[in-house]
């Protein structure tokens, strides 16, 4: 993690760790989680659900943060994010 | 990491939604239902019993909102949500009323509706969400269609004046009024949830993407384009002036909470007059007057 | 049903008109909210309302128009209020869009129409009887509704307390249908005691949330009402919907709703419908009539009895539902049934329909903005007497 000062507590910081979620065939492939996750957690899926549309898949699950913009912005609810951070030794592992 | 979730009553606003209704009608790339996240959000946090929270729609893309959201829900008549909003208040002012509409349906139609609950404050929260068009009956040009912008029935581009809807809330009476777009997720709550401990008529008008009619019929792309735009085009200008945040074609968006303010509501007006008359005989007409 | 709220009644003995009397009635029936819009000749109503509803409770908001009216007061049903507004011909045509969602919703409530003479703004302080067929088929889509019609203010109370009830029994919108003539006509009303004053009360759902569906109808095809704020989280709508009170838009839904909504009211007719007949039995002419016509009635009928007509009145005091199988019955025993209203022709038809060929049919027409000549109701009497 980057920061651009260095927190005066930043070795007590844990960054938060989340679990993405994707409800496979409500989402209606708006790329709207795609497009505006903070992390680049997410890519459109190559693949159709049945509806026909491309509902997005994880391909950067360590980065998750749980900052819930995914599942704030999904307008088919159809994407949501579960906390997964460890009170202890979850800290930034320092990549990025 | 699970990838696809077969149990969708995992999601977070499953008690927030009829589930069995899902999914909703609104098309892809559509913002209504950013909205009903954020507004639920914003309940959540608010600490309100939801359980005393009624909501009201019109007809329209948003007038569905009723249907989905799982609280005390009316999906009434075509720009009426607000009188029988008005009527839910005072036969029991113990609810929490909002309405959810659109803009055609709240400002058209309705309009007469929302600048006379507005001059009485009535003590209701109106989310209005603006897709600058007539949605569910296939894009036709209404109240807010920006000047220039092509509708099924502007075919050579709309040449009226659209409504300011902040201007015309607060120039009505509102308490609160704040324009956000639905890529203000957390701006957007906050301002839901400060609407909802107002006491009066609190107005939010939300600037949402419609791809299927107003993006098409102006070749503005995707909803994903129109989001890409209101980041790119929207400011925040909080108590902006507001003769000059009117929307035109594609240009700037002033956002931003314009109005929070106090005066007495319909019912502080009424128990006012009447003490002043009455005296003590007057009993205030107030949350213990609420039938069932 | 039970006595009702005593904070409502002004007992006692009283010189009224009609519309204060309906007022009146209101009040004691337990109406407690009024959203309106001034309209003559009917808003005498409101201003009887706003005087007296400080003291017992009430809340009074004038809308700033009739479909604002008509919502508000379905909004604060909703909300647990026995409510109501009044109008006049062009206000009840503003009201009718969202009469049909009261009828869809199925939310009680009244509203009265101090009938004026049409059409548009036609006789404002005249009176008038031509927004019956209006009452019955005003708002879009089938459904059946309720009309009473009083002939004096006494009935103005009296039936007003009826209409609540009648709106709780059925879950419909009531319509009290009065004409200028009995709004603006000063008589003796005597409103009776609390304790004799029997109102029914709102009769909620007794499942609990997690079981419960607000369309699930009773043997008499109503539902129990669903309280608001009480955790239940129900649903309505004005589209065609399940008893979920979701909307499903296909032609089964539509045909389970839209027979429920007719057939709660035909089914139940015989408890809806009153009548006051008069020398029906033997009579060889009857005479059909409703509100201040009745009352115009009188004289031509004694007359003509005099001449040694055998004449019968029938007063519907209930218009709708239509009587349908007592028309039918005297249709069938009589040569002649005469209709005296103040239109060119409307409960006419329906008493016509009824008849069924099986007698002669009548009608003494009036344009409205007068009563009747009873020498013209005589005239014609005479006529289906031959």
């Amino acid at each position: 993690m980057k920061f651009w000062r260095t927190p005066l507590d930043v070795d007590k910081l844990v960054v938060p760790h989340g679990e993405v979620h994707i409800i496979w065939e409500r989402c209606k492939g708006c790329g709207f989680c795609v497009e505006y996750c903070p992390r680049d957690v997410l890519e459109l899926s190559e693949e159709f659900n049945s509806k026909g549309y491309h509902p997005p898949k994880v391909v950067n699950a360590d980065r998750c943060v749980s900052c819930n913009l995914c599942e704030s912005i999904c307008p088919e609810f159809a994407i949501y994010c579960v906390n997964t951070t460890q009170p202890e030794g979850g800290k930034t592992d320092g990549t990025d | 990491m699970t990838q696809t979730a077969q149990a969708t009553n995992e999601h977070p606003m499953a008690e927030w939604l009829r589930m069995d209704r899902m999914p909703h009608i609104w098309c892809s790339t559509c913002g209504i239902g950013i909205v009903v996240t954020c507004f639920t959000e914003a309940l959540k946090k608010s600490g309100i019993d939801p359980n005393t929270v009624a909501i009201v729609s019109g007809i329209g893309c948003t007038g569905r909102i009723a249907g989905y959201i799982r609280l005390d829900s009316f999906h009434t008549t075509h720009g009426r949500a607000i009188p029988f909003a008005t009527g839910l208040k005072l036969g029991n002012p113990r609810l929490k009323v909002v309405v959810m509409s659109g803009d055609g349906d709240l400002v058209a139609i309705g309009g007469n509706h929302l600048i006379h609950a507005a001059r009485r404050n009535m003590d209701i929260t109106v989310i209005c969400v603006n897709n600058f068009t007539y949605a569910m009956t296939g894009g036709q040009v209404g109240p807010t269609t920006p000047t220039t912008a092509y509708a099924s029935t502007t075919p050579y581009g709309n040449y009226e004046n659209p409504f300011n809807l902040p201007r015309l809330a607060a120039s009505s009476g509102a308490v609160y009024v704040a324009r956000w777009t639905a890529l203000h997720l957390r701006r957007l709550t906050k301002s839901i949830g400060e609407a909802l401990h107002k006491k009066g008529f609190s107005f939010i008008e939300v600037v949402t993407p419609c791809s299927t009619l107003y993006a098409r019929k102006n070749r503005l792309g995707s909803g994903l384009d129109l989001m890409r735009f209101y980041h790119d085009s929207s400011e925040i200008e909080h108590h902006a002036e507001l003769e000059k945040i009117n929307i035109e074609f594609q240009k700037k968006i002033v956002v931003g909470k314009f109005v929070d303010e106090e005066r007495p509501t319909f019912i502080d007006g009424y128990n006012a007059r009447m003490k002043e008359v009455f005296g003590d005989k007057f009993k205030e007409y107030g949350e213990e007057n609420g039938q069932n | 049903m039970v006595p009702t709220d005593p904070q409502g009644v002004l007992t006692g003995a009283h010189f009224l008109d009609g519309d204060y009397a309906c007022a009146e009635g209101a009040m004691a029936a337990g109406c407690r909210f009024f959203g309106g819009y001034p309209i003559t000749p009917s808003t005498e109503v409101a201003e009887r309302i706003t005087q007296r509803f400080p003291m017992m409770n009430g809340i009074f908001i004038q809308m700033e128009d009739e479909m604002a009216s008509m919502n508000a007061v379905l909004g604060a049903a909703w909300a647990g209020k026995k409510s109501m507004t009044c109008t006049s011909g062009p206000g009840f045509s503003l009201m009718m869009e969202n009469l049909g969602l009261g009828v869809m919703l199925e939310t009680p409530c009244v509203v009265v129409n101090v009938q004026r003479g049409g059409p548009s703004t036609g006789l404002p302080t005249l009176p008038g009887q031509a927004d019956m067929m209006q009452a019955r088929w005003g708002s879009h889509g089938d459904y059946e509704i309720i009309a009473l019609s009083p002939n004096s203010p006494q009935e103005s109370f009296d039936l007003m307390v009826d209409c609540f009830n009648l709106s709780e029994r059925y879950r419909v919108p009531v319509l009290f249908m009065m004409d200028e003539c009995v709004g603006h006509m000063t008589e003796r009303v005597v409103i009776p005691s609390a304790e004799n004053i029997l109102v029914e009360e709102r009769r909620y759902t007794a499942d609990p949330p997690d079981k419960h569906l607000p369309y699930k109808a009773d043997e008499n095809l109503v539902p129990p009402m669903t309280p608001t704020g009480k955790g239940y989280r129900f649903h309505v709508t004005g589209l065609t919907h399940d008893e979920r009170g979701y909307p499903v838009i296909n032609a089964d839904a539509q045909n389970k709703i839209v027979r429920r909504l007719v057939e709660k009211i035909r089914k139940n007719a015989a408890d809806i419908i009153m009548l006051e007949e008069e020398q029906v039995a033997g009579a060889d002419v009857v005479v059909l009539s409703y509100g201040i016509s009745s009352r115009v009635v009188i004289p031509a009928v004694e007359k003509a009895r005099s001449q040694g007509v055998k004449v019968g009145t029938m007063r519907l005091i209930t218009v709708w539902p239509f009587p349908e199988e007592r028309i039918r019955e005297i249709a069938a025993n009589v040569n002649s049934l005469v209709m005296v209203e103040l239109n060119l022709g409307q409960v006419f038809l329906e008493m016509d329909r009824c008849a069924r060929g099986q007698c002669k049919t009548f009608l003494v027409p009036h344009c409205g903005g007068w009563v009747h000549d009873p020498e013209d109701i005589y005239n014609v009497l005479m006529e289906a007497a031959k």
